[in-house]
């Protein structure tokens, strides 16, 4: 896994709440059997005015000139911001590989849904919790300045503004480890093997219809 | 002071616990299926790692399978890689597989339960988020993506925070023309569609209590539609009879000790829970969606809401945005909606009572000359069976529908099944995101009767009036 320690890049606002993963990347993209390739489809539907398929030449396909990703002021973006219960919806990890491969490496919101949230930290992508008036207050500045930029610091768990404001986060301790440090944490569970065996074989015990 | 239900069952499955408050948390049953697993076998490959119990995991491809001409195979070339995917990965890695020619195959969450794969006091994973369902049988299931797939068929483990436990009582004797999917649909309305969110929720009360396994299945089902990672529900008689006999359920000397087990779960008198929420099941009518997101919900007796009745800017943006999808006008009667096409089945309502119920309503009647398509489409090739055995094929077709081979199907639309720009469908699944069912698809989620209903009326009908 790529780790995530600091990030300066341009924000680009996704101004609704509820966005679900079928939104992120819809059901036909989910037939890969590859973890790449998905960002040329990423909100395929609301990106796009015809209906994408896999494999397709996305550069040839007609373009919704509304759609946010499709402005030319935010081509080129890191930081995703968007609203309420983010990611809600399916556990596809398709969604969280179609964000990074679009070029995102963080998304910040006032809040998101569970799986989507655990998904991210997988992939190298730093989910930032903030709460509703100061990411209310992020899309307003992002909206009115053109090239508006974040800079964002895992070790500090700090966000910074352009005007130099800082704005803390919380982050679980562990999942913060891991992707500062790009772990693989199948690796840091199979150094508990022994511990995993001594539980199995006392459940073995006390519940021998689970195995 | 007493345990929740979840706190129990959570608390048995703790192999380490970590200083930062997770857990290594056991993982007593992994479902799989083609779509979120190929990526997580070629990890285990990649990295030179082998399944640490095999026997743990069972798979079924479900989510691309074609539920018409199965004898031809799959159509879609891609779709086919993916489900001979699974098959090359199951064999590869020693995991047992029920294929597409095999009667067992089905729905994931329809055919564990059925095989007795899923059993009370269990934890359960799978790469889908409606495993939720499981928690019927007073199990912790929960949804996770194809990362912790790997992690599950490596260490048999995730690694874990324990949710807050919120408990939601449904008081009162269940209505008639009532069912699981009404409730679910209901309470989402209710708490919202993050109402949820960083909690388990524990389904309790006398309503709760007078649903069949199935109706438990169908709300625990939609516990992810609130956000909740998990349903749950305690165990009791219904929960036992249903579990007993099943193909991997234990037998013998081994049930009755089991049995004796799964009658503890359940929450304590003195339990407390984070968060606890009361609703009577006397105001519950049947439930139709209306928009582009399962709390954008309704009584069927109601009318399609007006922006400027929301409660906050947020909200009346998502209003109009849904009711310009959805093509439909502020004040229009949910009963004035006409459908195009009707969709029953998927892991919400794939069961072999939602055949009962929805064939209750269509005997010996005509599907309305307005409905382009109805489809029945049973969660497994056991409930396609027990249907057919008990002729409820035949009334289907009788009046007009399409009677077809089992799989997940127009819920999400990965297959051939699908809406349609503009279509609307009355659908017993368990989302109505835009886009869903198909690009510009109008999705409204309802139970099984009243799709049913709705295919003949050719709109939204009120069961409770039905002849």
């Amino acid at each position: 896994m790529q780790a995530f320690t600091t990030l300066d890049g341009i924000v680009a606002p996704m101004d609704r709440a509820n966005v679900d993963t079928d939104a992120i990347i819809p059901k036909q993209f989910l037939k890969s059997i590859r973890r790449s390739g998905y960002g040329p489809f990423l909100f395929d539907e609301w990106r796009y005015e015809d209906r994408g398929e896999p494999e397709m030449d996305c550069s040839k396909r007609p373009k919704r000139a509304d759609f946010v990703l499709n402005q030319p002021r935010y081509q080129g973006a890191q930081i995703l911001l968007a609203r309420e219960n983010f990611g809600c919806g399916s556990s596809r990890e398709h969604a969280p590989w179609a964000i990074l491969d679009y070029g995102f490496s963080c998304v910040i919101a006032p809040s998101f849904a569970d799986i989507f949230y655990n998904n991210c930290f997988k992939n190298g992508i730093l989910p930032i919790v903030l709460d509703a008036n100061t990411v209310d207050d992020l899309f307003r500045d992002c909206f009115a300045q053109e090239g508006y930029r974040l800079s964002v610091d895992l070790q500090a768990q700090t966000v910074t503004t352009p005007d130099g404001q800082i704005l803390h986060f919380e982050v679980d301790a562990f999942r913060k480890h891991c992707l500062l440090n790009g772990l693989d944490d199948i690796a840091l569970t199979l150094a508990d093997a022994d511990a995993i065996r001594a539980y199995e074989a006392r459940r073995q015990q006390e519940a021998a219809w689970l195995f | 002071m007493g345990q929740t239900l979840f706190d129990k069952v959570w608390q048995q499955h703790v192999v380490k616990a970590n200083d930062d408050g997770s857990v290594l948390l056991y993982i007593d049953r992994h479902l799989v299926h083609e779509v979120t697993s190929p990526q997580a076998f070629e990890g285990l490959r990649l990295a030179g790692r082998k399944p640490w119990r095999r026997a743990a995991s069972v798979a079924t491809p479900d989510h691309n399978v074609p539920t018409v001409d199965r004898d031809k195979g799959i159509a879609d070339p891609v779709s086919r890689t993916q489900v001979e995917a699974l098959d090359r990965n199951c064999a590869e890695f020693g995991i047992t597989e029920f294929g597409l020619d095999d009667v067992r195959q089905g729905v994931v969450h329809v055919m564990g339960p059925e095989q007795g794969l899923v059993l009370p006091g269990m934890t359960v994973v799978c790469g889908d988020s409606h495993t939720s369902t499981h928690g019927a049988f007073g199990s912790i299931a929960m949804g996770i993506g194809t990362s912790e797939v790997e992690h599950v068929l490596a260490t048999q483990c995730l690694i874990q925070k324990k949710p807050k436990v919120m408990r939601i009582q449904v008081d009162g004797a269940l209505p008639t023309g009532i069912t699981g999917k009404d409730i679910a649909l209901y309470l989402i309305g209710q708490i919202g569609t993050a109402g949820g969110t960083g909690y388990a929720i524990e389904f309790a009360g006398e309503a709760i209590r007078a649903l069949s396994m199935e109706g438990r299945m169908s709300l625990c089902n939609m516990a992810i539609e609130a956000g909740a990672r998990c349903g749950m529900v305690a165990v009791d008689q219904v929960t036992l009879d249903y579990v007993q006999g099943r193909p991997f359920a234990p037998k013998g000397a081994l049930a009755e000790q089991a049995e004796a087990a799964w009658r503890q779960l359940h929450s304590d008198a003195d339990a407390v829970f984070d968060k606890e929420l009361r609703f009577q099941a006397a105001d519950i009518v049947p439930q139709v969606s209306w928009g582009t997101s399962p709390e954008m919900v309704l009584p069927v007796t109601g009318s399609v809401p007006d922006p400027a009745d929301a409660r906050d800017d947020v909200q009346r943006e998502g209003w109009q945005r849904a009711l310009d999808y959805m093509g439909l006008t502020a004040g229009t009667p949910i009963a004035e909606i006409a459908i195009d096409k009707v969709f029953i089945g998927s892991c919400t309502n794939g069961r072999i009572e939602d055949f009962r119920q929805a064939a209750a309503m269509v005997r010996g009647k005509q599907v309305a000359a307005s409905v382009k398509l109805a489809m029945a489409v049973p969660g497994s090739g056991l409930v396609k069976a027990q249907a057919e055995a008990e002729g409820l094929d035949q009334i289907f077709r009788d009046a007009g529908f399409e009677w077809r081979d089992p799989g997940c199907s127009m819920c999400l639309a990965m297959n051939a099944d699908r809406l349609e720009p503009g279509e609307r469908c009355a659908s017993t699944s368990n989302r109505n995101f835009e886009g869903r069912q198909g690009m510009g698809g109008r999705t409204h989620l309802v139970s099984p009767a009243m799709a049913a209903a709705a295919a003949i009326a050719g709109h939204f009908v009120d069961i409770r009036d039905w002849q």
